[in-house]
């Protein structure tokens, strides 16, 4: 296996533009002759989906929900970043650059990210046009607000609700071309692996989720908008349904997986309450924009917080961050709370949590901005806890939340198995070790509007691809892999749940791969993980008959990936012996108790290739260069 | 607190169904109506009988996934709530709870409470839409729109496609999330070019697809998770009445417009 990035070289700001006059084009009257196969419906498949259509190609999109319009991107819900400088507040396309390669601690591509932060503005325009509500001034122009750390307001927002309208665009953009008859819709429907013919990704194997049929479908390329992988710590602010099989399949089949140890945990999650807690649910940290976060100085003061006077309250961000305040990056509020809940300044039943508290700026706004702000959220949050936040302060807590790793792919978003493409949280391109707030929207529908469908056209232009279709006895050979993978699940005669695999699996990775890290943990993890996988067989009971609905099968399938995937993260999170963005390793902090990273020997993308069932993953390294931001330690002080 | 479940079992889309009878004995009142079943479930397989199926995925009201029909209910008692935000503090110890799927005649049943919620998205695909290319948008700001008209767009954008206002509906009517489209489509100046057609087309398709007709009983807005109004099926009666009564120039129809 080999890295071939493909950046462009020259100056960085026109560097997106000559590479695409570069990319040779499809003729418009021979794009219907390319087939392209969509695995998922979130913000990047279904703008994927949707742009492909309109110019021509023939697509097939697939999900696993019962209508595209229910991929995870929709619960999205603080907003997207573009570069549009509507506020007057000196934003650019080069600051948003700038502030996301800092962001991501100097572990993305420069020529990635420039492009990511270009688009951005077309972003908001092809939203608008779609008819996407974005809150607006009382004048009609689009409102921005700040967002996440940045000290512009650059973000674009529809109520606390921004992903479910961004999705519902693209929702709809899609429906059109379905109702056109351009796109083949399957929802319902799993990618189980993808199918390779003379080394070139042509199509996939797919569950049909209500009667059970396994097939195949045949494609020229495939696309996979499939996601994250944050499930795999089972609680997780993800939809029960987000899973790894898909890229993890692909990985099997060849295609790198890039910096799976880069896993982001979100500060401000609602504390776990119980054992039986099947998720955990985000709070947009747009809410820290005016939020207070603070714990008691005493440690284990379990008086009601509106009886702690503001004497005996420590502010802990605003005390150690004075001019980011409440407002630090997710990496570096996460870890503090977590250091206070482990000093004993928890609070809540469980003194899990860290208190947001919102006394002070309905004091000073009014109840009603307040409401007018966060409402919906006050609400969800009075739904789960049974509290009121306009009374009592909320309790918040970090939990997993999105994966900067995934699979690796080149400038034209193409992993390393050909004609296999990558976009949106499922590949690792853009975030580097830690993603700002608000750019998770605008990566997914970059790369789904305005970037795939030129490079994808690029490849199938100069491919030279032969016909093949699904009768192929790739096809058949590999359509007999996955029924015997899902046939040896179905046989299991243990008397486990596979959910209980899972959160055994969970709190193992969280314990060893979570918010801190250590060489002792991640070894002792692996050990752990390895054990518990290969307990899985022997114990697990999956049940019922294979050939109809069968949720019980549908998980055992994601479970048994989620075992090789923890372990790839531990190995991956082992041998980056430096702390960076997300990636914390105790071992490796300054004084200040900040991540040190360790430029000389780890500025590299690890790209994890796979070499077979029990064998060690071979890591090879993509050097990252820096010829426009300077590397510098992050330092919010 | 102990509670006393029915729960409709059904093993496919001509088997018969019936309700079956499960105790959930000392659960926590902080748990979800979700994470009760999945509590059923893990107990039914590990007594190797087949789990409830049910459908449900991001658990925080907001992706229209999860949707049953609790004791006459669509969602359950607490208003302005989808199931996975319904806790068993709305419930008190010793409740007996009856659970269905949606029962409509366009949206078939799968197995267990699972349903087919696919004539939802024909819906959409008819003329929730609106026309805009990839790459031909104009600058986001070159037209402004009036807070008060983005905010009416906002409020009907909000619908989640669950279905529980075609459930909540004697005569299984799509009207509410016909209406939520049309409006949150036609109260944006971008929406205007194709607003008649729009209504007509998916009008249409509501009828074609099996559902009934609106006869104004306003159950849809009581079950609605995310309160959309009534107020949109008057618009959309408006802007059909107008379509249908005023066509366009040239004599043709908006429906072939």
């Amino acid at each position: 296996m080999e890295l071939r990035s493909n950046l462009p070289s020259g100056p960085i700001d026109t560097a997106w533009d000559r590479h695409r006059f570069e990319l040779k084009l499809v003729n418009p009257a021979n794009r219907r002759r390319y087939h392209v196969l969509v695995v998922g419906s979130g913000l990047g498949g279904a703008s994927a989906a949707a742009s492909l259509a309109e110019m021509g190609y023939r697509v097939s999109n697939f999900c696993i929900t019962d209508s595209p319009r229910r991929a995870h991107s929709i619960a999205a819900q603080g907003g997207i970043n573009a570069a549009k400088n509507y506020q007057n507040d000196g934003d650019s396309v080069w600051r948003l650059f700038y502030d996301t390669v800092k962001g991501g601690d100097f572990r993305a591509r420069e020529a990635n990210v420039y492009r990511l932060a270009q688009v951005s503005a077309n972003i908001i325009d092809q939203c608008v046009a779609q008819g996407v509500p974005f809150a607006r001034e009382y004048g009609g122009l689009l409102a921005n607000r700040s967002f996440g750390g940045a000290q512009v307001a650059r973000t674009f927002y529809a109520r606390g609700q921004t992903g479910q309208q961004l999705l519902l665009g693209a929702y709809q953009a899609l429906a059109r071309q379905i109702g056109l008859g351009q796109v083949a819709m399957y929802p319902r429907t799993e990618m189980l692996d993808v199918v390779l013919v003379d080394g070139r990704a042509r199509g996939i194997v797919v569950r049909d989720l209500v009667t059970g049929a396994i097939s195949s479908h045949a494609g020229d390329a495939v696309v996979l908008a499939t996601g994250g992988y944050a499930n795999v710590f089972f609680l997780s602010t993800n939809a029960k349904a987000c899973n790894a099989t898909a890229t993890w399949r692909a990985h099997r089949r060849g295609a790198a997986f890039a910096n799976p140890c880069f896993t982001q945990i979100h500060p401000t999650c609602i504390p776990n309450s119980s054992e039986h807690q099947s998720k955990l649910t985000l709070m947009s940290e747009s809410l820290r924009n005016d939020g207070r976060i603070w714990v008691p100085q005493r440690a284990g003061d379990d008086r009601a917080p509106t009886q702690i006077p503001e004497a005996e309250r420590d502010y802990y961000l605003e005390r150690m961050y004075p001019s980011f305040g409440n407002l630090m990056p997710r990496d570096v509020a996460s870890r503090r709370a977590k250091e206070m809940v482990d000093s004993g300044h928890g609070v809540g039943p469980q003194q899990n949590g860290v208190f947001l508290d919102f006394r002070d700026p309905i004091e000073r706004l009014g109840r009603g901005t307040i409401a007018e702000r966060y409402g919906n959220l006050f609400d969800m949050y009075e739904r789960i806890t049974g509290e009121n936040p306009y009374e009592v302060p909320m309790r918040i807590f970090p939990a997993p939340h999105y994966t900067m790793g995934g699979l690796w792919v080149d400038y034209n978003l193409m992993s390393t198995i050909p004609g296999l493409h990558v976009i949106g949280e499922a590949n690792f391109s853009d975030h580097g070790a830690n993603r700002l707030g608000a750019s998770a929207l605008m990566q997914g529908l970059g790369d789904g509007y305005f970037i795939l469908p030129y490079t994808i056209g690029h490849y199938l232009a100069t491919a030279a691809l032969a016909p093949v279709d699904a009768g192929h006895a790739a096809f058949r050979d590999t359509e007999r892999e996955v029924s015997a993978r899902l046939n040896r699940l179905l046989a299991a005669a243990g008397t486990r749940s596979v959910d209980s695999f899972h959160r055994e699996l969970g709190r193992i990775l969280w314990e060893a791969c979570g918010m801190a890290r250590t060489a002792a943990g991640l070894t002792d993890g692996m050990a752990r993980i390895r054990d518990l996988r290969d307990r899985y067989p022997r114990e697990v009971y999956v049940g019922g008959p294979g050939e109809e609905l069968n949720q019980s099968l549908e998980k055992a399938g994601r479970v048994a990936d989620y075992f090789e995937l923890a372990e790839l993260m531990c190995v991956d999170a082992l041998q980056r012996e430096e702390s960076c963005g997300a990636h914390f390793r105790t071992e490796y902090q300054t004084a200040e108790g900040e991540a040190q990273r360790n430029d000389d020997r780890f500025a590299y993308v690890a790209a994890w290739e796979f070499m077979g069932d029990g064998a060690e993953a071979r890591l090879q390294r993509e050097p990252l260069r820096f010829d426009n931001v300077q590397l510098a330690q992050r330092s919010y002080k | 607190m102990d509670l006393t479940l029915h729960v409709w079992r059904q093993a496919g889309p001509t088997a018969r169904g019936a309700f079956v009878r499960y105790e959930a004995k000392d659960v926590s009142a902080d748990m979800s109506f979700l994470e009760l079943l999945d509590l059923i479930n893990e107990r039914l397989v590990e007594r190797r009988e087949p789990p409830i199926e049910f459908d449900h995925d991001c658990r925080e009201g907001i992706c229209g996934a999860c949707g049953m029909v609790i004791n006459g209910r669509p969602h359950g008692p607490r208003g302005a709530t989808t199931t996975c935000q319904l806790h068993l503090r709305s419930f008190d110890d010793g409740d007996e709870i009856w659970v269905e799927p949606w029962r409509a005649r366009a949206l078939p049943l799968i197995k267990d409470l699972v349903v087919d919620r696919r004539a939802l998205d024909r819906l959409i695909q008819a003329g929730g839409f609106i026309t805009a290319r990839t790459g031909s948008a104009p600058e986001a700001n070159a037209l402004p729109v009036p807070k008060r008209a983005a905010d009416r767009a906002m409020d009907a954008a909000a619908c989640i496609g669950c279905g529980a206002c075609v459930a909540a509906c004697p005569n299984a009517s799509a009207m509410l999330f016909v209406s939520a489209k049309v409006t949150h489509l036609g109260s944006l100046p971008q929406g205007q070019p194709e607003r008649y057609d729009r209504v007509v087309k998916m009008v249409a398709r509501m009828d074609a697809e099996g559902f009934g007709a609106c006869t104004n009983h306003g159950e849809c807005m009581a079950a609605c998770p995310k309160e959309i109004s009534i107020d949109f099926i008057a618009q959309l009666n408006r802007d059909l009445l107008k379509a249908t009564l005023a066509p366009p120039p040239e004599g043709r129809s908006w429906r072939g417009a």
